[in-house]
């Protein structure tokens, strides 16, 4: 069934055009990419879903419902998890406790003023590290993390929401090639286990024909093709859109500079 | 109403809106460019005046007429211009790239600095200027009398705009200002002279702060209290107008110009009420302001707070520190009992502070307002409702925390300078009204008679009262700040998006955040104003809120220990050193900058740093 339902989103800053009638669905259980070169578009259509960006006309509906006014934090409530292109996280806390804020807020307990956050559904944080990978890092400072291990561990708190679909933003930029499919594994088997739809950006052509099952290409705000991986591969106009550099296109290489 | 009445009222207002636009002008100015809000604006503005003052009578003395009179006032400003370039070259451009909050304390600590030299240098005598030669007859205008020199004013301002204009357009300097306005990295990286450009804008800025308090000198004697009054008038019109746009200040002096002319006649008692609700009216529509635009992420943010692993060695010390004071009456005479009091409420009053900045991240600049408003509300209501002590304490925190929930409010919408801008425009707005409105708070006298009931009247029970008290209340706080409240703060804190992302409501959390450190502070508030008997308006003054944000600075915004320690220091230091020196003032503000330069990260922090880096 169709989770997210995007309908005709438009933005433009200024004179700029930045996304003009885009739609797209994913499906619960689906790993669907967003590419495209660089200022294609790809992060403001990523933020009018994630609400960070109020669209200037179009629509936004999760399980059929509009969320198209809705902020980000209320998106959250709503089931929609989110990793960012330069990851965020809570420096401050420890990595556990950047877990435990997230379920904190999905339970509705943020305003207490007594009770110690510390032992606050440590058990479930625990195991949610644990899917991700990370529980043996639980109590160290986030601060102190590699980035590849920040990045696994914003997967962890999207996955602290419960969510019925996770966004991701370049999800594998700044990372070595080994974490990079690493971290997709890890994503794609947790969309699968978890019946999640995931949608995600990416300029790694590895990982986007080794883990999505269906491809949109973004080109100047317009959606060009969409299709399977092996479709879009084959397709000219995306082969044009990338200005020749095909060699990014062609199965099983290394990523272009 | 007599229509000529409005018309020279509008003619006042004109006058006055000139000459806060020049100098608000070089305020804005600065802060487009270095990106610090510069709180000595005001001193420079200051030593125009009293440098005008001064200079001009000698001028005239040699040879009388409007040149030397005019000349005298350039000179004035040529000087105060080149203090700013010193002060740009020996403090400015150490911390460009520090956080907002230790910028903002450092220049605080070159007001203090400026204050005591002024008195020095000029004297303590208010010092009014001769009237300008060839200007001394008002004019009549619908049958009014109207001083010609505000006609001059009021022409000065459009002058000043006009030169801004072509300076920005049409020369390379100009060209270069805007672009660093814009972005000051691109600038840096096209290889532009960034030291040059800095210091020539510093010069420039402090000119205009310079000729705007030397065009003064006729209407308002120069005096020591004018920086503070004029900065944060300043501060308003550049926040409503949008940092760093001069047309933008240009609009809001104008506006706040009328609106103070004829404000005059709604609130007789306070025409900074007005203001304020322009201000409040202005951010809820345009968070920016007028001509604003998004505040590019500046400097950095002071990093607070962060969590540590439990030590069950806090408790320990915490209770033996307890034990300490609470064994203090044994042995101490009353007057060290007065200042162990003092400290105590000093290390609550600093304690709030630190839930806002070291917490939040919250750089609140006007805490005294909550500190003040909690004094007021308990001698209020023993003034009015002769309540006791027990009943007035209360009621004076629930009018804070009404305060925070209102400030509180409407700067939840904003962040960083502009936050602390607003939290210190606030907090002026209230000692105006504690100044001007005499029926109900005393005005300068304030309001005495707030003495303690009989059983707590001896120091030692206060004493221990106190310390009960604020005990009672820091473990209370420190709880919520280890319990989701203080998560939630320092999530928003760390990271904006990852709070929203993950469903945090950040604005409500803020807002509690003032509510609660504003009904601390209005607790420690009334405790003061019942240990010493009365209230006055330097509660609410902005060397109150500095004084929270020095204790927090000494100690350092990474630990909870350290606001009550570094309240602990400051107040015995001064109560040491004050009587001491004539130069408590100066002292105190070298130490600032000090501190800023050498212990950014204060007394506990540093130590701490230490240990982790031995570790």
């Amino acid at each position: 069934m169709t989770l997210l339902k995007v309908e005709r989103l438009t933005k433009s800053f200024g004179g700029v055009v930045a996304a003009s009638d885009v739609s797209l669905t994913v499906r619960r259980g689906e790993m669907v990419a967003l590419i495209g070169p660089n200022g294609a578009g790809k992060s403001t259509v990523f933020n009018m879903i994630g609400g960070q960006l109020q669209p200037d006309s179009g629509h936004v509906l999760l399980d059929d419902a509009p969320i198209t006014q809705a902020t980000a934090s209320e998106r959250f409530r709503k089931g929609i998890g989110r990793t960012f292109q330069v990851a965020q996280a809570f420096l401050s806390m420890t990595v556990l406790e950047n877990v435990q804020m997230a379920l904190l807020s999905r339970y509705g307990e943020t305003r207490g003023l007594w009770s110690p956050v510390r032992p606050c559904h440590r058990e479930e944080a625990l195991g949610l590290l644990t899917q991700v990978g990370m529980e043996g890092v639980a109590d160290r400072p986030s601060a102190e993390l590699a980035y590849g291990d920040v990045k696994r561990m914003e997967l962890a708190i999207a996955l602290a929401g419960d969510p019925k679909l996770i966004l991701m933003d370049e999800p594998t930029a700044g990372m070595a090639p080994a974490e990079r499919s690493a971290l997709m594994e890890l994503t794609d088997s947790l969309a699968r286990s978890r019946h999640m739809g995931v949608l995600f950006t990416e300029h790694d052509m590895d990982v986007v024909f080794g883990h999505a099952d269906r491809v949109l290409v973004l080109l100047r705000g317009q959606i060009i093709a969409t299709g399977t991986p092996d479709e879009i591969r084959r397709d000219p106009r995306v082969r044009e859109a990338y200005l020749g550099d095909t060699h990014g296109l062609a199965p099983l290489t290394a990523r272009p500079a | 109403m007599d229509p000529s009445f409005l018309v020279i009222q509008a003619l006042n207002g004109l006058a006055s809106a000139s000459s806060l636009f020049i100098t608000a002008c070089g305020l804005t100015l600065v802060f487009g460019v270095t990106r610090i809000v510069n709180f000595a604006h005001g001193s420079l503005y200051m030593v125009g005046a009293y440098t005008a003052a001064t200079l001009v009578p000698k001028l005239l003395d040699l040879s009388y007429g409007p040149v030397a009179f005019w000349a005298g006032l350039l000179i004035a400003a040529i000087a105060v211009g080149l203090i700013g370039i010193l002060l740009e070259v020996l403090l400015l451009r150490r911390i460009y790239r520090a956080p907002e909050l230790l910028q903002l304390l450092a220049t605080f600590g070159v007001v203090l600095v400026f204050q005591d030299l002024v008195v020095q240098i000029f004297g303590p005598q208010d010092i009014l200027g001769p009237r300008a030669p060839g200007l001394r007859q008002p004019i009549e205008i619908l049958g009014r009398r109207f001083p010609s020199y505000e006609l001059v004013l009021i022409a000065a301002g459009p002058v000043v705009l006009g030169s801004m204009w072509l300076l920005l357009r049409k020369t390379r300097f100009g060209i270069l200002i805007r672009a660093a306005t814009q972005d000051r990295d691109m600038v840096a990286a096209l290889g532009v002279n960034q030291a040059l450009l800095f210091t020539a804008t510093l010069f420039l800025g402090a000119f205009l702060a310079g000729l705007g308090g030397a065009l003064q000198i006729p209407r308002v004697a120069a005096n020591t209290g004018m920086d503070l009054s004029i900065i944060a008038e300043c501060f308003v019109v550049t926040v409503v107008g949008g940092m760093g746009s001069i047309p933008g200040a240009f609009l809001a002096a104008l506006i706040i110009g009328e609106l103070q002319a004829f404000g005059i006649l709604i609130f007789p008692k306070s025409t900074l009420v007005i203001v304020f609700l322009l201000m409040a009216f202005v951010l809820a529509v345009k968070p920016n302001g007028l001509f604003g635009r998004p505040e590019a992420v500046g400097a950095s943010h002071a990093v607070g707070i962060a969590s540590r692993a439990p030590s069950r060695w806090s408790a320990v010390i915490a209770i033996v520190v307890f034990a300490l004071f609470a064994a203090l009456p044994l042995i101490a005479d009353p007057y060290l009992l007065k200042v162990a009091t003092e400290i105590l409420i000093l290390g609550l009053f600093a304690f709030s502070l630190q839930l806002l900045i070291g917490v939040g991240g919250l750089v609140s600049f006007g805490h005294a307002a909550f500190f003040g408003l909690g004094a007021y509300g308990a001698a209020l209501a023993v003034k009015w409702f002769g309540a006791s002590m027990e009943a007035a304490i209360p009621l004076g925190v629930l009018l804070a925390a009404a305060g925070g929930a209102l400030i509180g409010a409407f700067v939840v919408r904003l962040s960083g300078i502009y936050l602390a801008m607003m939290t210190l425009a606030a907090a002026q707005i209230l000692y105006a009204v504690a100044f001007q409105w005499v029926d109900v708070t005393g005005g300068d006298n304030g309001i005495v008679g707030v003495w303690p009931p009989a059983w707590a009247g001896a120091r030692e029970v206060y004493y221990l009262v106190t310390l009960t008290i604020t005990a009672g209340v820091l473990v209370l706080l420190a709880r919520a700040v280890h319990a989701p409240f203080g998560y939630s703060l320092r999530a928003a804190r760390d990271s904006e998006s990852r709070a929203e992302a993950i469903g945090l409501r950040i604005r409500y959390h803020r807002w509690t955040a003032f509510i609660v450190a504003g009904a601390s502070a209005g607790l420690a508030g009334g405790l003061y104003a019942f240990s010493r008997g009365s209230v006055d308006p330097s509660l609410l003054g902005i060397p109150t809120s500095v004084d929270a944000l020095t204790m927090l600075l000494l100690g350092g915004i990474q630990t909870l220990a350290g606001p009550l320690l570094g309240a602990a220091v400051l107040h015995a230091l001064r109560d040491w050193i004050m009587p001491l020196t004539h130069f408590w003032r100066l002292l105190l503000g070298l130490s600032i900058i000090t501190m800023v330069l050498v212990f950014p990260r204060g007394l506990v922090g540093t130590l701490a740093r230490r240990r982790e880096e031995r570790a």
